[in-house]
């Protein structure tokens, strides 16, 4: 089964071309990681995925749905597109518990209840029942993003996208992070994830797409494209991102 | 180049300078009061603002008139303000062009006419212009929308701020959630920006409190009289300027702790939740 389906997509910002013609195909219990330099277009790929941005021509399937249609409801497909940011986006004034049931209530139209169950089953999946009723600025950013994690899983998604979701984090926060993400992806969650995090890309990962100048330069399994990359810029890219001191070593 | 480093010669020291200095203002300050305590005519004074007798024959009803029917003109304007404001405010960030002029032009002309030339175009010139209806409510409804239409030129800017700093992963977030665009700004943004422009607001009703002086203008009876005018009244009946100061420190009693409050709330903003 294709779950997501991208065919020439082209996005510009004014006259700054950002994607270049991108073609890629992810199954269903694939997990994705784009990897790349930054400015790269990584990050514009993914939102163009659930239609925060626009694309400026090409086009994107999630599903059976073609998002870049303009008769498209893009409300109606993000319910089952989660989406996981670089920086939280937390709801401040809402406590963690409501965080997590608002868009339940709101747009799922279940019950407080029913809701209330969905919420506690996932923040206990991400380890912070305990945290309901905290508001996110007394958590700590991993337990943030944890929580934005369960935020998204709760409306039952099929497809979950991940912007750097590590990149604004404490180093000594990321493993929690890192290891939520690992147990959906084994639980067969379809993940798209940005990433810097090499070791996750190599471990996790059952494809690895590098992407330069808004083009994808190379895909395929990450010990092929780390290990043994076939082109020269992922090789330079990967070199500088794997300095001894930085990251793991790929043998 | 040594020459510059050195220091001046001077007879005072830095320190004895400002001390020097510091002294004269305290002096200059106490020959200021002690030449009013000692020139003014103190009784006088006293027979003209702080009249006892006059002060106590105001009460009760410079309370449960005056001071209830301020304070009710001035929910009535703020609600109407709030309400029409928000409408404004989003009008103002709306996509469609025409709202955004239609919100920018209210704006602008509304915050550069005077209030009271509003209270009277809505005071006479409604009435004259559509003889068979009424704003409902008498006086309270043409004060609310007389009052409210230039607060609301005033709340639909602070509003449009408040909004604007809300982050934009905020919407992002609750879009990415499968809220629609108003659901996510009804119940995300929305609350967030008014927690943000709480202090401002806070300023525009006490702004409004004083506004509410104008409202005489507009002719009012026993019942709808308002602080201002009641104090007014008082005076012209005694010839003392007692109710002018009775009404002064009742306004006092409303705008000082509504200013306290907004210095709290800054400041709690400030430390951030």
């Amino acid at each position: 089964m294709v779950a997501v389906r991208i065919h020439e997509l082209h996005k510009s910002f004014g006259a700054h071309e950002v994607l270049r013609g991108i073609d890629l195909e992810v199954s269903g219990g694939e997990v994705v990681c784009l990897v790349g330099p930054s400015g790269s277009g990584k990050s514009t790929l993914l939102r163009c995925l659930n239609g925060l941005e626009t694309a400026t021509s090409g086009t994107v399937h999630v599903g059976d749905v073609e998002m870049t249609h303009p008769d498209t409801d893009l409300d109606a497909a993000r319910r089952h597109i989660g989406m996981v940011f670089q920086h939280f986006n937390l709801f401040p004034h809402l406590t963690v518990l409501r965080n997590v049931t608002i868009a339940q209530q709101r747009v799922l139209r279940r019950s407080r209840r029913d809701a209330d169950r969905v919420a506690l089953a996932n923040l206990e999946r991400v380890g912070l029942a305990d945290r309901a009723r905290a508001y996110p600025a007394q958590l700590s950013g991993g337990q943030q993003q944890r929580v934005a994690i369960a935020r998204s899983l709760a409306m039952e998604p099929a497809l979950m996208l991940f912007d750097e979701p590590t990149s604004a984090l404490d180093p000594e926060l990321v493993g929690d992070v890192l290891a939520v993400m690992r147990s959906l992806a084994e639980d067969g969650m379809t993940m798209i994830v940005v990433t810097h995090e090499m070791s996750f890309a190599r471990d996790v990962a059952t494809r690895v797409v590098f992407m330069d100048e808004g083009r994808v330069v190379e895909t395929g399994p990450p010990a092929e494209v780390l290990r043994a990359p076939r082109h020269e810029r992922t090789r330079v890219f990967l070199q500088r991102v794997l300095e001894p001191g930085r990251d793991i070593e790929l043998r | 180049m040594t020459a510059l480093l050195r220091p001046p010669a001077r007879r005072l020291g830095m320190r004895a300078r400002r001390r020097l200095s510091r002294g004269a203002a305290y002096l200059v300050f106490a020959a200021g009061v002690l030449l009013v305590g000692l020139t003014a005519d103190w009784g006088r004074l006293a027979d003209a603002f702080f009249r006892w007798d006059v002060a106590r024959d105001m009460f009760p009803g410079v309370v449960t008139t005056a001071l209830v029917n301020t304070l009710l003109y001035t929910a009535l304007a703020f609600a109407f303000g709030l309400v029409f404001g928000l409408l404004l405010a989003l009008a103002r960030l709306s996509p469609v062009a025409p709202y955004r002029w239609f919100a920018a032009a209210y704006v602008e002309v509304f915050r550069g006419l005077p209030a009271l030339l509003v209270l009277f175009l809505v005071g006479y010139g409604i009435p004259l212009a559509f003889p068979d209806r009424e704003i409902p409510g008498g006086v309270y409804g043409s004060v609310a929308v007389g009052l409210g239409a230039t607060a609301a030129a005033y709340t639909a800017e602070t509003l449009r701020a408040g909004i604007q700093a809300v982050p934009r992963g905020q919407s992002e977030a609750a879009r990415s959630l499968g809220m629609s665009a108003p659901r996510a700004m009804m119940s995300i943004v929305l609350p967030q920006a008014l927690r943000i422009v709480t202090p401002p607001l806070t300023n525009e009703f006490v702004s409004l409190t004083k506004d509410t002086s104008l409202v005489y203008v507009l002719g009012v009876t026993a019942g709808t009289i308002e602080l201002t005018k009641y104090a007014g009244d008082v005076l012209n009946q005694r010839v003392n300027a007692t109710p002018l100061v009775v009404a002064g420190l009742l306004y006092l009693a409303v705008t000082l702790p509504l200013s306290q409050l907004v210095r709290v709330l800054e400041r709690r903003a400030a430390r951030g939740r």
